[in-house]
């Protein structure tokens, strides 16, 4: 067991030291949801004045979608790591040791839980410093939770993607996955100004209680009743694709 | 040399068909995105100061294209950094390939995937009630700007890859292009941005190109924002593939 978790923790490790090893691929996803926190709210920040917005700010709004964006990008991010060390072999020297590949997929992943808290701090910090409410730590300590669920679940989903095509080409199969997941939420405006398919569609899509679970501490009072949909969402997203990625990894080498 | 640039477009195109699902991204994120900001954001067209349009489809479409043709760019870039990492292009260089060649084969493909998406984004905002105002002028004009426009994107693309020599660098761009995005009136009129990015907007090259290609979709043919929009991608083109071909030669130098 402890030779499981130092395995884990050495996986983890090393996915943070992509950071300093190749900066010019990390530094990016770290800012990008700044960037869209910024750029959306220069863009289409006039729209928080229709109604339902409830008088809140659209930076405030979007802040929480941000904070699911980096983690998305983290996931994804994670499976182009991944499919980069096959293309090179290292995956393969990897699939040598004496690990289960459940142990090495937690590794992989555990390292997307860490590294997606970098561009949420980052977020946090700009936006504070821009004027956004401070949620409370109740409120930023169950965002954190939220977002690091996420993101395991995106890399997870990447780590299926990259174990099946093998290439780093498949890097934007994996963004748009998770780009795609957190759009098709209430990420831009409330539910009652969203499209009627939008609102089918953000509905049934689980993120989206993700994003209001994370969104409750920016904009109101968190509550059980915002909780427990959103945790119940990350568990479920985890199961799927965390299945599916144990299956993939115990597939490789046959 | 004609020849050499034609087919290494054509293996560049080839490579590029042969894993269509790499290439559905590029049409696949922006569709998205063009269908939720609509979806999300349709009423905002009933905000004071938004120009009169059919529908939000209608002034959205050409953002769409855009955004595209800058992932396009991205993807032209991250093929170049494969092409580099694989050893293909070492073994170009070794070859009597002229080595401009080189760049304006990968850019000549990328401007064939261009044509690509925006008939591909024309036929879409068609089929989902989106009316060229324009007419076969409009739409010739639109695809026109677009084809020079993705021209322009792919060269930075293949620019980047020839400095970064990874493609996760490349890869890492995605991100900005987003940023060039926000700042432009590709999503939204420029009077309704805030500051800074309306003010950004104003000398930004997407702005123009975007708008150039919105005129004939939502509006008519006017001509001043046809001309601007085909300059700032003209611009574009020349100045990236320029800087492509010297990055080109820096490369070679240091090697």
């Amino acid at each position: 067991m402890s030779g499981d978790l130092r395995t884990i923790g050495a996986l983890i490790r090393r996915g943070l030291n992509e950071i300093l090893r190749v900066p010019g691929g990390a530094i990016p996803g770290i800012l990008a949801p700044t960037i869209f926190m910024l750029g959306l709210a220069a863009v289409f920040g006039r729209a928080a004045a229709l109604p339902h917005f409830g008088g809140s700010d659209f930076r405030t709004f979007i802040v929480p979608v941000g904070m699911l964006q980096g983690a998305g990008f983290t996931g994804a991010a994670t499976g182009v790591n991944l499919a980069r060390d096959i293309e090179r072999g290292w995956f393969d020297r990897l699939m040598l040791a004496p690990s289960p590949r459940p142990v090495l997929l937690a590794g992989v992943v555990g390292s997307a839980c860490v590294r997606c808290l970098l561009p949420a701090t980052f977020l946090l910090i700009v936006a504070f410093a821009l004027g956004v409410d401070w949620p409370g730590v109740g409120a930023l300590a169950l965002a954190a939770l939220l977002v690091m669920g996420l993101a395991a679940a995106a890399a997870c989903y990447a780590t299926v993607l990259a174990l099946r095509f093998r290439t780093q080409q498949a890097a934007p199969l994996m963004q748009v996955g998770a780009f795609v997941s957190i759009f098709l939420t209430t990420a831009y405006a409330p539910r009652e100004l969203l499209s009627s398919w939008l609102q089918t569609v953000s509905d049934v899509n689980p993120v989206t209680h993700v994003l209001e679970g994370v969104r409750q501490g920016f904009v109101g009072d968190v509550t059980w009743a915002g909780t427990w949909p959103a945790l119940l969402s990350i568990g479920g997203l985890l199961a799927v694709f965390g299945t599916l990625a144990v299956r993939g990894m115990r597939r490789q080498g046959y | 040399m004609t020849r050499v640039v034609v087919a290494l477009a054509r293996r560049a195109l080839r490579n590029a068909l042969r894993k269509p699902q790499f290439l559905a991204p590029l049409v696949l994120m922006p569709t998205l995105f063009l269908a939720v900001n609509v979806g999300g954001l349709e009423r905002t067209t009933m905000l004071p100061g938004f120009p009169h349009v059919d529908g939000f489809l209608d002034f959205q479409l050409a953002g769409a294209i855009t955004q595209s043709l800058l992932l396009g760019g991205v993807s032209a870039g991250i093929a170049a950094a494969l092409d580099i990492e694989g050893g293909f292009f070492d073994r170009l260089v070794a070859s009597p390939t002229p080595r401009i060649a080189i760049v304006l084969g990968r850019v000549l493909a990328a401007s064939v995937i261009a044509a690509a998406q925006v008939t591909y984004f024309l036929v879409l905002g068609t089929i989902f009630g989106a009316a060229i105002k324009g007419g076969v002028l409009g739409v010739l004009s639109v695809l026109a700007i677009g084809t020079v426009a993705g021209t322009g994107f792919g060269a930075l693309g293949v620019m980047i890859a020839l400095r970064a020599r990874n493609a996760s660098t490349v890869q890492g761009i995605f991100p900005l292009v987003f940023v060039v995005l926000f700042v432009s009136s590709a999503f939204f009129p420029a009077n309704l941005l805030s500051a800074p990015a309306d003010v950004i907007a104003a000398y930004n090259p997407l702005s123009y190109i975007a708008n150039g290609m919105r005129q004939p979709i939502a509006f008519d043919n006017a001509l001043r924002p046809l001309l601007e929009g085909l300059a700032a991608a003209l611009g574009v083109a020349l100045g990236a593939t320029g800087l492509s071909v010297l990055a080109l030669r820096g490369r070679l130098g240091a090697a």
